[in-house]
């Protein structure tokens, strides 16, 4: 306010805007128009399964709303109650593109809580790793090494086969098997940060273990967390679909889009192919668009390939 | 070497041990399988006899115990569905696997070289690009639809393939396969290629990159001096030296190409041991999903051995009894 009282002769130059690194990564990241697309399409995939209960056609999990007459409509006819079925009618008579909007809050929110406690889990104990050294850290390092060794499918296979079906027993089965990969790799940053003074500072200034780990090391380890965060909860999404296509994973009361491909696949092979084939899109434009930001932001926060 | 050899294979009993505790336990702290077994008119008596029948009964750790004193003979139990040996049903469907694993990694090598060759080689071109887009959808789509799409396109709409089973099987030197007749190779087709879209993407990327750096190599440079021609210089020069990590690391995942055949192998309804887990995890049948981890591990840990062995002889820069260090 100050500024405009004075008498202004020539407004002065403005001053070149502070490039903070946050402005540099999210300037950098939009000069690729590959990932922009894909951020882009992620942006709404998501907007839409938010909105499903506002923009779906009908509500599939309503009884009421779904007639077996409709069963296994073409995409394009209208349905007994007179609205178009864009995506056809799966073989129970739900219109389709609804399922899809529903499946997909179930597969991203599964994507979304197993990523994030997967990530909270291995951040911790990769820290927990890399600060306290010696036995602590071999034994966490074996157990990573070890589950890292086998591919995850078998992986989360033999871990259903233990926990059962349900929500909360795929998300902790995806948990346990991707927390080793957010273990290993904080741990090798977090030696490397260990090492640097402002730790040894730090530790001078009689801060407790917990403060210095999660206060001053961890911010400094985020940005592969970040790379991996979507890579991650791509491949979480995948496997959730992949399990429950199998019929081990989610239950049919929770229609995740594994759910719905599995249901359409009976039919596929008697022609009714857009049962499965338009979940399955969906599902492909959500693990592709992630990757797509997944691997700009690789390029972005690596150090070696700064300009 | 024998050293070497001699650590190794401490290390990997201990590996198996470690899994044996946690898959045994692991598999047997939830779900009551009794309830597999006994049929719902059955009272309470039979139920108990049952139970005492397959050891049931007795607490875990006991089971445990057991369950040692036989997998030190060879015996992991009885399959509750089946009533047979769970090891010997592993290890009747495990050739229709392997089979499926190595038409699909002989697949990956003659699908994805040349392509990742013609990439790294000609990296500006349009083709290139096309290819490099082709190998990051590989890694993308997820591996059960891209087997959907398969049996939409080649078996339902075009008709070409068969959708599902195995071919006729022979038996050679005791060993079944399908591979001897056209009609095995019709149906291995589809399957082994989904199976092996993963691996094609990865032979391309290792393939492309290899070939980038060697085509900047002294070696290369002087052989196209000699006068040598294109293709002798790409056939004999430079794929000699992308070859050795592409070995390795496919030696590497043909284990994980058994574990993921466990999806083909349902798509495709292809007889393997991978289906015979889904069922088993689906029914509850402990002692197959047990023997069927045990033998896969014991797989792993043989493939990761073999592959180091290998591969210090491919080159003699590796010296083994430093790798240990």
């Amino acid at each position: 306010m100050s500024d405009t009282a004075l008498p202004q002769t020539a407004p002065p130059p403005a001053p070149a805007r502070e490039e903070t690194p946050l402005r540099r990564f999210v300037r950098s990241f939009f000069e690729d128009r590959v990932a922009v697309f894909g951020l882009g399409l992620f942006a709404l995939i998501v907007l839409l399964a938010l909105a499903a209960p506002l923009i779906a056609p009908q509500n599939p999990y309503d009884l009421s709303a779904v007639d077996v007459m409709d069963s296994r409509l073409p995409p394009g006819e209208v349905s007994g109650e007179g609205f178009t079925m864009w995506l056809g009618s799966d073989g129970v008579g739900r219109d389709l593109l609804s399922g899809i909007l529903y499946g997909l809050r179930i597969s991203l929110t599964v994507g979304a809580f197993s990523g994030i406690l997967a990530a909270a889990i291995g951040m911790a104990v990769g820290l927990i790793a890399a600060y306290a050294g010696g036995r602590t850290e071999s034994a966490i390092m074996r157990l990573v090494d070890l589950q890292l060794s086998l591919p995850s499918v078998l992986v989360a296979l033999i871990l259903v086969a233990g926990l059962g079906k349900g929500v909360d027993k795929i998300i902790i089965a995806l948990v346990l098997v991707q927390w080793a990969y957010y273990a290993r790799t904080v741990r090798g940053t977090a030696l490397v940060e260990r090492r640097k003074e402002y730790v040894e500072a730090a530790q001078s200034l009689g801060l407790s273990h917990a403060r210095t780990v999660f206060r001053h090391i961890l911010p400094n380890c985020l940005a592969p967390v970040i790379v991996i965060v979507t890579v991650q909860t791509a491949h979480a999404i995948s496997l959730e679909a992949t399990l429950s296509f199998l019929g081990v994973g989610l239950p049919q009361t929770e229609p995740s889009l594994g759910v719905l491909i599995a249901n359409g696949f009976q039919y596929m092979l008697s022609g009714s192919y857009w049962i499965s084939v338009f979940p399955g899109l969906a599902l492909l434009l959500t693990i592709v668009s992630i990757n797509l930001v997944g691997d700009r932001l690789r390029d972005v926060l690596n150090p070696r390939l700064e300009k | 070497m024998i050293a070497f050899i001699l650590r190794r294979l401490a290390q990997s009993a201990f590996v198996v041990a470690a899994m044996l505790v946690i898959v045994f336990f692991g598999v047997n702290v939830v779900g009551d399988p009794i309830w597999m077994l006994v049929s719902p008119e059955m009272d309470q008596q039979q139920i108990a006899e049952t139970a005492r029948a397959f050891g049931l009964d007795r607490p875990i750790w006991e089971q445990f115990l057991i369950f040692l004193k036989n997998a030190a003979q060879g015996d992991l139990g009885r399959s509750f569905i089946h009533g047979e040996s769970a090891i010997k049903l592993i290890l009747d469907r495990m050739p229709a696997t392997l089979e499926l694993a190595f038409v699909a990694l002989f697949m990956a090598i003659l699908i994805g070289l040349p392509l990742g060759l013609y990439a790294g080689l000609k990296p500006e071109s349009r083709i290139s690009r096309m290819i490099m887009a082709i190998s990051i959808l590989g890694f993308s789509l997820p591996t059960f639809w891209v087997g959907l799409m398969l049996i939409l396109t080649f078996a339902v709409s075009l008709g070409w393939l068969p959708a599902t089973g195995r071919g006729p099987t022979v038996s050679i030197l005791g060993i079944e396969t399908s591979l001897l007749s056209l009609q095995g190779w019709k149906h291995v087709t589809l399957p082994a290629l989904n199976l092996a879209l993963l691996k094609i993407s990865l032979v391309i990327r290792l393939a492309r990159a290899g070939a980038r750096e060697a085509a900047l190599m002294d070696y290369v440079k002087f052989a196209r001096a000699k006068g040598l021609s294109q293709s002798r210089i790409i056939g004999v020069h430079i794929l000699k030296n992308i070859m050795i990590p592409i070995v390795t690391v496919l030696g590497l995942e043909f284990g994980s190409l058994v574990a993921f055949s466990v999806v083909t192998e349902t798509i495709f309804a292809w007889p393997g041991m991978g289906r015979l887990l889904l069922e088993a995890i689906t029914r509850l049948d402990r002692p197959v999903i047990v023997a069927y981890v045990m033998v896969v591990v014991v797989l792993f840990v043989v493939i990761n051995l073999l592959v180091d062995l290998v591969y210090s002889a491919l080159d003699p820069r590796v010296r083994l009894t430093e790798a240990t260090s």
